[in-house]
């Protein structure tokens, strides 16, 4: 039991590793001092140096002026829209993904193997790519938006858009950090809970869900996260209206088209504390979650 | 199979052979939708070069946004020639890099822009929403779509062509430019980061009524698209430029001063100034304009001198963050 619970934080595919404090357990791989060198190095190298350029980047502005920035009603607004799509999406991906998930693990049929493959499409394709065609489909003499418009919903051009790319480009977060957990989970258990006379809704809830929602919650979040900073997908679809159907990382681009680094920085500050924080907070969580569930 | 073999050897062996000729490079970095008019244009001077000095050379080019190109440059992009569609992209690589003299524009004809246009509208055939002057664009009934002028040369050039005609109608009279100029912005359906965007956007998604951009781009596409799809250029528009420059320092580097500039003074000669007409921009030769005077129509275009003073005004007071199109688009 406890050997499977180990694998959560393990398949999580967490940013920080899934466990922030160090495990109690004897070390397998030798060598430690050098492999967390070279770990740490390479964390430096590919993530904390860049961040420090973006830091060095807006310290030039002063105070003032990055609030400034930063606060422009025009950019507020951008973080509105961007928090809600991204929110929705990541919902939506939440629901959808965890679904895919349990078919994938849970049943046998022709071409499996493929639609598991196509999961990691939304990794693969550029994103501008994944734009254009999203925008294709659901705009109105497109093959899905032909539909909708008949119902009056307007998806391509509009904040609807936005969801619809988020989700495309982030639901392979949601479904590859479930599926493991899934996978791993004993069928003895909900087998036992049946015999015992639990409806199958019961098993869901009291069973199966406890056991794979930290994983749905960290696929989740990382697909919240992805979403905040997309760009290339979304600026085909968003029609780009001020006030109305602007993200964030576009800001950002407008500032780098006016040749003003600063001020992208600062706006690119703010998208990454805010990914920061959550993707910490939710490591934290899991942490202390499954330390809990391991009677520590 | 073995056939194969002796094919791909003699293949190795011809490929092999110019290499060893230590082939001259030259990098010429230009605007997105350029890319079939300077391959055509490349063809063209390594011809006219090997027909003057004997000299076989290779040329390359890189298209993207002239913004995103000039950063590139700025970053360290050993480019030998510009070929941009703003003259504020190479100011930049004066001002930030200092690659450049300030007074570049001064070193080739017709301030260093051997071909221009002008911004034209696209609208569906038979021209159902009757649109002929920048004042049937603000009508409630007509969607539009157009580049975001915060992202693109080419939505700026729209925007500066509008605050010209409104200029001209209403005088000094800037409230109600600023209405006009603001209800045409409401009117805008998409905006999209670029020109191409922009351009599918109203061609294969169907969405507005008129697409403003490049006349270039206008009269492209309604010959690709006949029956389709008719070109309207206002009355009076704004005098788009696509300026050129040769960069010295990264020429002497890489060994191509004679070559870039060579390279820059062929576009003003009457074979490329067809060539270039055959893309539907417009040009300075006497003999190449009377040829192609019924593809253009008369317009009165107003250079930038005429509509806010100069580049560095249209940004400041205009482009810049919390400017006039920032003020105009709030609500």
């Amino acid at each position: 039991m406890t050997s499977r619970q180990h694998s959560v934080p393990q398949s999580s595919g967490a940013p920080f590793g899934g466990r922030l404090f160090g495990s109690r357990s004897k070390r397998v791989l030798p060598g430690f001092a050098l492999s967390l060198g070279i770990s740490l190095f390479f964390v430096s190298l590919v993530l904390l140096l860049p961040i420090s350029g973006l830091v060095m980047e807006t310290s030039g502005m002063g105070w003032a002026r990055f609030w400034q920035v930063i606060t422009d009603p025009r950019v507020i607004e951008s973080y509105k829209v961007t928090l809600w799509t991204a929110l929705a999406a990541s919902l939506f991906n939440g629901a959808f993904g965890l679904l895919l998930a349990w078919v994938l693990v849970r049943y046998e049929f022709p071409g499996k193997r493929l639609v598991d493959a196509m999961v990691d499409l939304p990794f693969a394709l550029p994103t501008a790519v994944a734009g254009i065609t999203l925008a294709g489909l659901f705009s109105q003499n497109g093959w899905y938006g032909q539909w909708l418009a008949q119902l009056g919903i307007d998806v391509a051009f509009t904040p609807l858009g936005i969801v619809v790319a988020m989700s495309f480009t982030s639901i392979p977060f949601v479904v590859r950090t479930v599926q493991p957990v899934l996978e791993d989970m004993a069928p003895e258990d909900e087998e036992a809970a049946i015999t015992l006379g639990a409806t199958d809704l019961r098993v869901f809830r009291q069973v199966v869900f406890p056991a794979i929602w930290p994983a749905l919650v960290t696929g989740i979040a990382l697909s919240f996260t992805r979403s905040l900073g997309e760009f290339g997908a979304i600026i085909f679809i968003a029609g780009n209206m001020p006030y109305v159907s602007e993200v964030t990382s576009l800001m950002i681009f407008i500032r780098l088209q006016e040749f003003d680094y600063a001020a992208a920085s600062a706006i690119a500050s703010v998208v990454l504390l805010v990914s920061l924080v959550l993707l910490f907070s939710i490591n934290l969580w899991q942490a202390r979650f499954l330390r809990r569930l391991a009677g520590r | 199979m073995k056939n194969w073999i002796k094919a791909a050897a003699l293949g190795a062996a011809l490929l092999s052979q110019p290499v060893l000729a230590e082939e001259r490079e030259l990098l010429n970095t230009s605007y997105d939708i350029a890319r079939e008019l300077f391959a055509d244009y490349n063809e063209h001077f390594k011809a006219h070069w090997q027909a003057k000095t004997g000299e076989t050379v290779a040329i390359k080019q890189s298209h993207a946004g002239s913004s995103k190109q000039a950063q590139a440059i700025l970053q360290g992009l050993r480019a030998d020639v510009v070929t941009f569609n703003q003259v504020t992209d190479i100011d930049i690589l004066h001002e930030r890099g200092n690659l450049i003299p300030a007074e570049w524009s001064e070193r080739l004809p017709n301030a260093s822009s051997p071909y221009y246009s002008t911004m034209a509208f696209l609208v569906r055939e038979g021209n159902p929403k009757n649109i002929q002057n920048w004042d049937d664009l603000i009508r409630d009934d007509v969607a539009l779509v157009m580049p975001n002028p915060k992202t693109s040369g080419n939505g700026r050039y729209t925007y500066l062509a509008a605050l010209g005609y409104a200029q001209k109608v209403f005088g000094g009279d800037q409230e109600k430019i600023d209405q006009f100029l603001a209800k045409l912005l409401r009117q805008v359906k998409v905006f999209d980061t670029g020109g191409r965007g922009a351009t599918t956007t109203f061609v294969e998604r169907g969405i507005g009524d008129v697409l403003l951009t490049f006349e270039s781009e206008i009269l492209n596409l309604a010959d690709s698209h006949k029956g389709a799809y008719q070109a309207v250029t206002p009355k009076v528009s704004f005098l788009a430029e696509f300026p050129v420059t040769w960069l010295e320092s990264n020429n002497e580097r890489n060994g191509t001063t004679d070559l870039a500039k060579a390279y820059l003074e062929e576009l003003y000669s009457e074979e490329s100034q067809r060539l270039l007409a055959g893309y539907n921009y417009r040009v300075h030769n006497d003999v190449v304009k009377a040829e192609t005077a019924d593809r253009f129509p008369e317009v009165e275009l107003l250079p930038i001198q005429a509509i806010t003073g100069s580049w560095q005004k249209a940004m400041d007071e205009h482009f810049a963050s919390g400017g006039k199109l920032d003020q105009l688009q709030r609500r």
